[in-house]
């Protein structure tokens, strides 16, 4: 017989392994998405059709940035700039002007991811990147939180302003969030637990209900998709901090305040687990969260803003890479790398 | 969970699909009308012929002699007579120069009576020596040649047996099948290997997917040796040599050294049984018990199959291809290689043979890495796959062996777990050719 006439028509010829894990990227982006799902829907219950406006505002910015100057055909498939704009979105006021909503979904697409190379290329989290933009940009708008109003219709504030106008802020009847409420108000008070914790307070539109986000965190870690390492040891180290400085006298909030106040579940869930932008090893994770623990309770303590989770994360993001070399595996049956050979 | 099952950190838990065949006893396949023995069914220098054109061989004679300490003998598997010589399609991809037998169809096949000394008779040396002569190498699926293992160096002696039962690749069943249906032989090979090293010690590392054979392993232990059966947690790649001394042992074989630099030494069971076929009935190694599996296939089972078969022959054994049969592996899904051609022979260390359906290998696109960090959870030896993978992309080679490129080996528990789908230990086995290419320039 000839060896060339038994060619066979099962013709598949691959490396190894020829079996592969049901996981993607793409399956892991869109179960994110979907675990905001009721974030997004709580915020819209509590602040109405502006929040929708918001949110559809940045994911506009954000999908319009990708589909234009991403490099791959099918990035918006992905998933990934779908979850950029939702959580900038969730992390902005109400009140606030559609586009610069929609400006920061450019800015945190266009100067936050494509301009490293895409997906997996980026050192910042793009949504934090894009509302830092924002908070540079527009410090005024950024903080100008709606009060509870009985008309769950109303618009609450000034969503259709224009560029270059002066906002017409007159109109929005504004409140303090819990945090600013306690750190700058003339008269100190602090906002009840469970409020905070169901989310029935002033805020950034998903910052509120620390329920909704802890569900949609544990999901998410249940099935693999995030790294309960992050998490768990930012929000453990913000609770010891503090508790610390709570004892010594140092600081007004006390460490289950400071847990579910502002955008902490948010940030420790959602945006400090990003992947792309976290350390490769649990040990490396540690590293971050704690790092980024330790910011957030300075920040809010000694620093001038109310809030400090979003510069807390970027600051540890661009820690990344040193993390990751600091921290690389011990190969089987060797000895730890030698950390003074790194570089 | 309350008693955790040892096993060692990391690995990955693919589908097992091993009930597909597992329940199978094993049959003999027809013998073919033709066989072909590539002169390098091992790791070594390829054996050299001793038969040419015309030369009549009944089944069990020397066709072809090891070359060097690290080569091997080869068999005939069948009776007939030596059509040629010659370049023939090898399951490495290659072809390799391999001696072609027309099988007698009137031969009753029984093979040539064949003098071996008893094992308990003769000096502990010449054992390793009649295993070298009887073509034995490692069945698990290196192909080592078995007697330069029974002869570890001076000063590393080795003081326990690693009996490798744990079969991790999914889909293949004939480790599972010969500790099912030949323990004594498994039992009377650990007896000579022992002998042949001087100690007195075994343990038979089997994973908990497969509590038939632990039972009868066992229930055959013999009482005057040192021998435990320990179950191990399944999980891949469990049957990894250093990977079950971990387990068993909770020691890590230090990187780039052997095992018996901590006084280890494993041998597979399919291998320790035709050790004892050697000394009990004369024969080489010839044939093995092998899995034919997959959903592509029509009737999956577990066959004794004379080495050089053809692969057209065994799927036509076995009823031949599904409707969506999709790819050929010869060897476990996860490290074993695919098939161009259906007249490749089976080898001594074709384990199984999988056809895949189109939806048991699908892939999906490859998307950028998103560095999520899977595949340092799933190497077995804490490499870094995602700063290989990078760097491999980028033909950064060199700086690849500071990465550790050299303990990788290449088990492919990265490029299954990653779910951006890049092909990690494909990137590593080409990094690895590309520095060999290197240095030898």
């Amino acid at each position: 017989m000839n060896a060339k006439e038994t060619r066979h028509e099962v013709v598949k010829i691959t490396a190894a392994p020829h079996v592969r894990s049901d996981e993607s990227t793409t399956r892991i982006m869109w179960s994110v998405v979907l675990s905001l799902l009721p974030v997004t829907i709580a915020s819209v219950w509590f602040f109405g059709p502006s929040a929708l406006l918001v949110i559809l505002a940045s994911v506009a910015g954000c999908l319009l940035t990708e589909r234009l100057f991403g490099s791959r055909r099918s990035s918006l498939a992905d998933g990934s700039a779908m979850i950029t704009g939702l959580l900038l979105g969730l992390c902005l006021p109400a009140g606030f002007p559609l586009w610069m909503a929609f400006l920061g979904g450019i800015f945190g697409i266009g100067f936050g991811k494509i301009v490293f190379g895409g997906l997996g290329q980026n050192v910042f989290n793009p949504a934090l990147l894009g509302r830092a933009f924002l908070q540079a940009a527009f410090p005024v708008a950024i903080t100008t939180w709606p009060a509870r109003t009985a008309d769950w219709w109303a618009l609450r504030g000034d969503n259709f302003a224009l560029p270059f106008m002066s906002p017409s802020a007159a109109d929005a009847v504004t409140g303090a969030t819990p945090l600013g409420n306690l750190k700058f108000g003339d008269d100190p008070v602090t906002t009840p637990l469970l409020e905070l914790f169901l989310g029935t307070t002033g805020g950034s539109l998903g910052e509120t209900s620390a329920v909704l986000i802890l569900l949609g965190g544990l999901y998410l870690a249940i099935r693999g998709h995030l790294n309960w390492h992050i998490p768990v040891s930012i929000l453990l180290s913000v609770f010891a901090f503090s508790g610390l400085f709570y004892a010594l006298g140092l600081s007004p909030f006390s460490p289950w305040f400071m847990l579910l106040s502002g955008g902490l579940m948010l940030g420790a869930w959602y945006m400090a687990t990003d992947m792309v932008t976290s350390p490769l090893t649990n040990r490396g994770c540690w590293v971050f969260g704690v790092g980024i623990g330790l910011l957030v309770v300075i920040i809010r303590i000694w620093g001038g803003l109310p809030e400090g989770v979003m510069y807390a994360i970027l600051l540890m993001n661009a820690l990344v890479p040193f993390i990751n070399r600091a921290t690389q595996p011990r190969k089987f049956g060797g000895k730890p790398p030698a950390t003074g050979e790194a570089s | 969970m309350v008693d955790r099952l040892p096993s060692f950190r990391n690995g990955v838990h693919p589908p097992e699909n091993k009930d597909l065949t597992s329940g199978i006893a094993s049959r003999r396949l027809p013998f073919p009308d033709e066989i072909i023995l590539p002169l390098s069914q091992h790791i070594g220098r390829p054996a050299q012929a001793l038969v040419k054109q015309g030369d009549r061989v009944e089944r069990g004679d020397v066709i072809a002699e090891a070359s060097g300490y690290v080569s091997s003998f080869v068999h005939a598997s069948a009776a007939g007579t030596v059509k040629s010589i010659e370049h023939w399609p090898h399951p490495s991809g290659a072809m390799q120069p391999s001696v072609r037998i027309e099988v007698d169809p009137h031969s009753t096949q029984l093979q040539r009576p064949r003098l071996v000394p008893h094992w308990d008779e003769v000096p502990a040396e010449q054992l390793s020596e009649e295993i070298s002569k009887a073509g034995i190498v490692g069945l698990g699926g290196a192909a080592f040649p078995s007697h330069v293992k029974l002869r570890p160096p001076e000063d590393q002696p080795v003081d326990v047996l690693m009996v490798n039962g744990c079969e991790c690749e999914p889909y293949l069943t004939s480790d599972h099948r010969v500790m099912l249906e030949q323990p004594e032989y498994v039992y009377q090979g650990i007896r000579i290997v022992l002998r042949a090293l001087g100690i007195n010690r075994a343990v038979i590392g089997i994973e908990a997917n497969k509590p038939d054979a632990i039972e009868v392993m066992r229930e055959n232990t013999p009482d005057d040796l040192d021998i435990r059966v320990q179950p191990l947690e399944v999980k891949y790649p469990q049957g990894a040599e250093k990977m079950l001394i971990k387990a068993v042992t909770g020691r890590e074989v230090p990187s780039g050294k052997l095992p018996s630099s901590i006084g280890a030494l494993v041998q597979n069971v399919a291998t320790t049984a035709s050790v004892a076929m050697v000394f009990e009935t004369g024969q080489p190694l010839i044939e093995r018990i092998m899995t034919v599996s997959g959903r592509g296939i029509k009737n999956p089972g577990n066959w004794v199959v004379p080495f050089g078969t053809r692969l057209s022959d065994v799927i036509a054994a076995c009823g031949g291809f599904t409707e969506d049969a999709a790819e050929i592996v010869f060897g476990g899904p996860m490290m074993g290689q695919s098939q161009a051609s259906l007249d490749v022979p089976v080898l001594k260390a074709t384990g199984g043979i999988l056809v895949l359906s189109k939806d048991e290998c699908k892939r999906q696109d490859i998307l950028p890495c998103i560095r999520c960090g899977k595949c340092l959870d799933a190497c077995p030896v804490f490499l870094n796959p995602q700063l290989m993978g990078a760097l491999a992309r980028v033909d950064r080679f060199e700086e690849m062996v500071e990465t550790n490129l050299n303990d990788c080996m290449l088990c492919g528990s990265c490029s299954f777990v990653c779910p951006s789908n890049i092909p990690l230990s494909q990137l590593f086995a080409m990094s690895k050719i590309q520095l060999r290419r290197l240095s030898a320039a």
